[in-house]
């Protein structure tokens, strides 16, 4: 027993441009579910993602509507006629709504963090309107995005690899007020990736020179610079007017000082780092989210992970996960798209490829678990190991370093030393000390056969941290007489052999 | 990227405009219907919400009746709906996608302390995803030409 069912306008196009259509069923929800089965482009603007009838669906039954009558178990016969009628609905968005963006669909779980209210928000200028054009006309952003970008601040980690593109595109965004800790002074070495920075830079401080940056950029924002390094006794101060902290920092100590205390603070951390061609970034510390100790509870033992001055890194790689990090922190401002929150995402350059790691909310994470132990800011270079509880004796000079000033005097003499080089060959053919053997640091425990254990050797590398890790091999296999050239071949350029180059 | 168009008189373009600073702040709707010649007429409808006139608009099925009857009067065809954003830009909210049906046109004016500034025109993507601007014709306003010039 056939009914008739009438369509409206909009949804004629999926009957066949048809006003009027047939379907059976002895009830209103079963002649409907009759009727999506005969066209099925009605049912994704009829139902929700629930299967319901969506609220501004009306459905009448000979003039009366459902909703009056017995809803969806309503009984219909051959001679009724069943209307679909729309309610049209609509409005501008409002202070209390939380998400205005047109792209995110009301059922979709989407986990965005919203940092202020709409109300209050600044207005945009004539000018802003016209520098911020192309993000206004996308309703995902719209005005009000752009306002709350205005509104909104970031707290850069470092001027450095990640810092620079990152902070950069922050300001060309409009983030109204962007601030930068750093403390470090502008190096040749730092051009081939720390784009904020130029040549002439070079000697300046790192802050002076991002600061003439970020304004050239943008002239309407605020930017703010604190010349320090960060620490327990500082960061929850630098972090409280911030609405997210934006991790490009390139050591273990500052990375986990910077996610306690946004754990503690209750602060998004747009995370990164990088390391040779392979880049990370997550969001961390986001309310419900993971934190980088769920990750890695405890640092890796010190000296087992190189730095990027030891390791080396591409250079564009840090443009890559800085403007990651970028997006990120934009996204949590504005409150649009899926966060990275949870999600850990992994770069390989040389492969041209992006991993994502599911990360879960450690519930026995020290700090931001269920009950944590970490409830304020720790000493973190002790807690990387960097340095000994109780600090050694200080000595001018340890027996077993030579500066190297003593090592030219020495060589000069004639002294009969074994200068071995601990660092890579790449690096030896950047610069090396005439004479020197090289032993790559991890060929050391399969090579040191080659040396003799009569001889007195010195090691070196490029600062003195790898040679000292090679010194302490080789006392440990027997050899008697090892020095460590302090401040490795850097600091043998700067007082010996200026002519070399340096990297 | 060629957008959908909806075609509106001068005569169209200023009611709107009209109607919107006349419920203002409250926001105003109504239907567009076009005739033959596929050129739309506004069809002015009360707003019946209860959630707050100044926010949010309502048609309520008595009134969509009467605008398809309408329609059916003068040989023409229902193609969508217009309201007014007062104190809002002229971008369909997440409260408009929610409620939005398919192949209408939504016509947004902004109306902004009072003067009705930006009009633009909308239709609900097929999968609900997102609304895609079109464009009014002889429509002068700046913001439908930039979008289409972010694709060129």
């Amino acid at each position: 027993m056939a009914t008739r069912i009438l369509i409206p306008t909009p949804l004629r196009p999926y009957t066949d441009k048809k006003d009027a259509v047939d379907a059976e069923g002895a009830t209103v929800g079963e002649l409907l579910a009759d009727l999506t089965r005969r066209h099925e482009g009605l049912k994704a603007h009829l139902y929700n993602d629930q299967g319901r009838l969506r609220s501004f669906v009306n459905i009448y039954v000979n003039d009366e509507d459902i909703r009056y009558l017995q809803k969806e178990q309503t009984p219909v016969s051959a001679g009724d006629t069943v209307s679909i009628i729309p309610s049209v609905a609509g409005g501008a968005p409002t202070d209390t709504d939380t998400r205005t963006d047109a792209s995110v669909r009301a059922d979709a779980d989407v986990r965005s963090v919203r940092l202020q209210p709409d109300r209050d928000l600044p207005q945009l200028t004539n000018d802003e309107i016209k520098r911020y054009s192309r993000h206004l006309i996308m309703p995902e952003v719209g005005v009000d995005g752009q306002r709350r970008l205005k509104a909104g601040s970031v707290l850069c980690i470092g001027a450095g690899g990640l810092g620079s593109p990152a902070a950069m595109y922050l300001a060309a965004a409009g983030v109204g007020t962007i601030g930068v800790v750093d403390f470090d002074v502008v190096d040749f070495s730092n051009l081939q990736r720390q784009i904020i920075h130029g040549t002439p830079d070079v000697g300046r401080s790192k802050l002076a020179s991002a600061r003439d940056r970020l304004a050239a950029i943008n002239p309407h924002i605020d930017i703010r610079t604190y010349e320090t390094a960060l620490s327990s006794e500082n960061a929850l101060k630098l972090f409280e007017p911030y609405d997210v902290i934006l991790d490009g920092t390139d050591n273990f100590p500052t990375r986990y000082l910077t996610n306690d205390a946004c754990v503690l603070m209750g602060k998004p951390n747009a995370y990164g780092s990088i390391f040779r061609f392979e880049g990370q970034a997550s969001v961390f510390a986001a309310t419900g989210g993971p934190c980088y100790r769920c990750l890695y509870p405890e640092p890796p033992p010190p000296g087992l992970v190189p730095s990027c001055a030891e390791g080396g890194v591409l250079g564009v790689l840090p443009g890559v996960i800085g403007v990651i990090q970028a997006t990120e922190a934009i996204k949590l401002i504005t409150g649009i798209g899926e966060p990275l929150i949870g999600r850990f995402l992994i770069y390989d350059a040389l492969r041209m490829r992006f991993r994502e790691l599911k990360l879960k909310k450690d519930p026995d994470c020290p700090v931001c678990g269920t009950h944590p132990t970490v409830k304020r800011l720790i000493d973190y270079e002790q807690f990387c190991g960097i340095h000994p509880a109780a600090p050694e004796p200080v000595t001018v000079n340890n027996a077993t370093d030579i500066t190297a000033v003593e090592l030219k005097k020495r060589l000069d003499r004639g002294d009969p030393l074994r200068i071995v080089d601990v660092r890579e060959p790449n690096e030896y053919q950047i610069n090396h000390i005439p004479g020197s053997t090289l032993i790559p640091l991890g060929d050391v425990p399969s090579r040191y056969g080659e040396l003799d254990p009569g001889d007195e050797i010195v090691v070196q590398c490029k600062m003195g941290g790898r040679s000292a890790k090679a010194a302490d091999f080789l006392r440990s296999v027997g050899f008697k007489r090892v020095l460590n050239l302090k401040g490795g071949i850097l600091d043998w350029i700067d007082k010996v052999d200026p002519s070399q180059p340096k990297y | 990227m060629t957008s959908r168009r909806l075609v509106i008189t001068a005569e169209v373009d200023e009611a709107i405009r009209r109607h919107g600073q006349e419920t203002y702040p409250h926001e105003c709707c109504g239907a567009l219907v076009a005739t033959g010649a596929g050129v739309a007429v506004a069809v002015p409808l009360s707003n019946t919400t209860d959630e707050g006139p100044r926010r949010r608009f309502l048609v309520r099925p008595s009134d969509y009746r009467l605008a398809e009857t309408r329609a059916r009067e003068v040989g023409g065809e229902l193609v969508g709906f217009y309201h007014s954003h007062p104190d809002h830009p002229a971008r369909p909210s997440q409260y408009d996608l929610d409620h939005a049906w398919p192949n209408f046109a939504y016509v947004i004016v902004a109306v902004a302390a009072g003067r009705a500034g930006d009009m633009t025109v909308w239709w609900l993507k097929e999968d609900r995803s997102t609304f895609e601007e079109g464009t009014l014709h002889g429509d002068e306003n700046s913001d439908s030409d930039t979008a289409q010039a972010v694709y060129r």
